[in-house]
């Protein structure tokens, strides 16, 4: 069944959007949508660097954007807005990057496949590396749920129950650096942050509570995932950017449901 | 945990804090026993929620320690909070963190908060008043030892803020904790405090609320004009927390 590209790219979708769609419920709760992005955009050198040690891109990217998320965090209030701080940062990292893979001379690659995703190209090797990583992300988002809740509407009632918000921050920025590595093989550097916010987004007018919402986010996201699939192989379009045109479709629907529903709610 | 009177729940000795260079707090020795409710006022600024977050563990001091009972739990209701809008968040869900409860222990904390059962309602819709007592509840429903309230009836009116003071007073006795709270109200705070602190980077003095009120330090800060007010609302503390008191507290308040 995995030696079918089609089944590969739907699993290898799917991964990416179920751990994702969460995780990307705190990017949009917590204000770090910027730093998702600025995550991502810097995994462009870890995948230089990989290529020039001909090391593995997911090693490669991980350990830069986790680098990146990490120095963000900890350089944030000392004299920089975060705005700014990543705005220096993503950007030279990315232009850091884009040198970098245009030095290594003695391999020939295709950019494109990194800044946008190739996700019909994702080997049975791929695979399990996504979904290793997605269930991490997963697991890592289950178990300090509670804590990272309480610690995203405020630290200091985290504080006064003994929950570290530093070490909950320190979660959230690793599940980031994970699902950053694992995504540039699907949807690519520059569009993870839209298979964080997106479905997460959509997902808000329909949720009462944060669980549901990103049960919700989830469920659009896989269905983005899987929806983009199939019209870009219908279509012949580029598949990552196709899945997050579909996202972008469904957060339009779910913004006009919201908006005629809402009122007839509160009449 | 032994319920008695004269249990030690936290204890500052010589603490300093500091914001960047400047020195908020400097040698606090500050000690709350189980059962009283202390009352801690001062102008702005000087440094009472800064005191009060140093002892939830949100700020660490540069100088000095604090003590606290091990085990010791604490329900802590902030000035305000801010819920981002693109979290959807009902009363019910938020009594939920971090610790789960059965919806009869929610319904419980929302009755001693002075709440109906709203659980179902988003936080976002809630009134001012509602909205702090459900922090309260919070705050109760894991059954503190130690109670801290930071301004917690601002934006509430006068009666509303008075009947928030009298709901604590009742949940003092009925959890049998500690209250630390920073009030601007004095009126009402003197008359539902144990003991007050008049805190100006420093404590200033403190003691019974007739004993602070009338102190050189605390006229100097407030003035002498809150004496009326409080003659008006003072309250017989005599009692020396034998939490079976029956509250036959003298209220010769004006209305």
């Amino acid at each position: 069944m995995l030696d079918d590209f089609l089944i590969r790219a739907a699993l290898a979708g799917l991964g990416v959007a179920l751990a994702a769609a969460p995780l990307g419920c705190f990017v949009v709760w917590r204000r770090m949508a910027y730093f998702g992005d600025a995550t991502a955009h810097a995994s462009i050198l870890g995948v230089a660097l990989a290529l020039g040690f001909s090391m593995s891109i997911f090693a490669g990217a991980l350990t830069v954007a986790l680098i990146m998320a990490t120095t963000v965090s900890t350089l944030t209030g000392r004299g920089y807005a975060m705005d700014t701080l990543l705005g220096v940062m993503a950007h030279s990292a990315l232009a850091f990057g884009l040198v970098a893979v245009s030095l290594l001379t003695n391999v020939r690659i295709d950019l494109m496949a990194y800044l946008f995703g190739d996700i019909l190209a994702v080997a049975k090797i791929d695979l399990l590396i996504i979904w290793g990583g997605a269930a991490l992300v997963l697991t890592l988002l289950v178990w300090r749920w509670q804590a990272l809740l309480t610690t995203t509407i405020s630290t200091d009632l985290a504080y006064a129950s003994g929950i570290d918000p530093k070490r909950e921050q320190l979660v959230l920025t690793l599940a980031l650096a994970l699902v950053v590595a694992v995504a540039i093989k699907v949807v690519g550097v520059l569009l993870i942050a839209a298979m964080l916010i997106i479905p997460a987004a959509a997902a808000r007018p329909l949720s009462a509570t944060p669980e549901r919402m990103a049960a919700i986010a989830s469920l659009i996201a896989a269905a983005a995932a899987l929806g983009g699939l199939q019209i870009s192989f219908t279509l012949d379009t580029p598949t990552g950017p196709t899945i997050v045109c579909v996202a972008a479709t469904l957060f339009a629907l779910s913004s006009l449901i919201s908006a005629v529903v809402r009122p007839a709610q509160r009449s | 945990m032994p319920e008695m009177c004269c249990v030690t729940l936290i204890e500052t000795h010589n603490l300093d804090i500091r914001h960047g260079a400047n020195t908020v707090l400097t040698g606090v020795n500050l000690a709350l026993e189980r059962g009283e409710i202390v009352t801690i006022v001062g102008p702005n600024g000087s440094g009472k929620s800064t005191l009060l977050r140093a002892l939830i563990g949100a700020i660490k001091p540069a100088r000095g320690s604090i003590k606290q009972l091990p085990g010791l739990r604490i329900g802590y209701v902030p000035q305000k909070l801010h819920i981002d809008p693109t979290l959807p968040m009902t009363v019910r869900r938020f009594l939920g963190l971090p610790g789960r409860h059965a919806d009869t222990d929610l319904h419980t904390a929302l009755e001693q908060a002075g709440l109906p059962d709203l659980q179902d309602r988003q936080m976002a819709d809630l009134s001012g008043g509602q909205f702090q007592r459900v922090l309260l509840a919070r705050a109760l429903i894991e059954k503190p030892d130690l109670l801290i309230l930071d301004e917690a009836t601002q934006g509430l009116d006068q009666p509303g803020s008075a009947a928030f003071y009298r709901r604590i007073e009742e949940v003092r006795s009925e959890l049998h904790c500690a209250v630390l709270m920073v009030s601007h109200e004095l009126h009402v705070v003197m008359s539902a405090s144990d003991r007050v602190i008049c805190l100006n980077g420093h404590i200033c003095c403190e003691g019974k609320p007739d004993v602070v009120a009338s102190a050189p330090e605390y006229r100097a800060i407030f003035g002498s004009g809150t004496q009326g007010a409080l003659a008006l609302y003072r309250h017989d503390h005599d009692h020396h927390h034998d939490h079976e008191c029956d509250h036959d507290h003298s209220h010769e308040a004006a209305q």
